[in-house]
């Protein structure tokens, strides 16, 4: 777990492909550089998508997870 | 390629092949790509105000137990393809036009359509705004 504070979750459990995506996209718009964004979903495409949106569009995926079928994400906003 | 548009030509009118449309649209709005979408025949038929929530049907190969997946997937929470347009749209840079000739042939006026489309064009406006980005017919 990292000590930096989550700037802001999206919880996209339940959503099915591109919309937990298509989430980070919105909400990371908001946010500062240098904030994180916490992205929890159960779409099984989100490892691939989540590392190839982050290197895509450049906001570093810093941590991920997946606990009891739930992926965990967390982004820095560049 | 990546400052190169993503551009859909929409053709089939059925909700699963305009499902797959929007999820190739809103990736790639999430990804920072300019989209194109042209809409000709029965999908510029789905973006009539009257038609745009109606039941559209599925492609034939669907069958009876793809239409049952499909239908357990929308009472599952899975949004309409025409709401994951507007949030495409919201999202980013996301152009829809109606080819001229569909319109003509269709017998629709401008003012029948649904706000997701931005407008009307003819096909060599499409491929000028296309540029050298892919071109996918759905």
């Amino acid at each position: 777990m990292s000590t930096e504070q989550i700037a802001q979750v999206v919880d996209a459990k339940g959503l099915s492909c591109p919309m937990p995506i298509v989430k980070t996209a919105q909400a990371i718009k908001g946010l500062a550089s240098g904030q994180l964004l916490e992205v929890l979903s159960t779409d099984p495409g989100s490892v691939k998508d989540f590392t190839a949106w982050a290197k895509s569009t450049g906001n570093p995926l810093v941590e991920q997870a997946e606990e009891g079928g739930v992926f965990r994400f967390v982004l820095r906003k560049k | 390629m990546d400052d190169e548009p993503l551009n859909l030509v929409l053709f089939s009118g059925t909700e699963d092949r305009l499902q797959a449309a929007a999820v190739m649209a809103s990736g790639a709005a999430a990804l920072g790509r300019r989209v194109n979408i042209f809409l000709q025949y029965w999908a510029l038929d789905a973006f009539r105000k009257d038609r745009i929530s109606a039941s559209l049907g599925l492609a034939p190969e669907a069958g009876e137990r793809g239409a049952a997946l499909v239908a357990e997937a929308a009472k599952a929470g899975q949004q309409p393809w025409h709401a994951t347009l507007r949030v495409a749209k919201e999202l980013g840079e996301l152009d829809i036009q109606a080819c001229s000739l569909s319109m003509d042939v269709l017998k629709i006026e401008e003012e029948d359509l649904d706000p997701l489309v931005d407008g009307v064009e003819g096909v060599t406006a499409f491929y000028l705004n296309a540029g050298d980005g892919h071109i996918i017919f759905i």
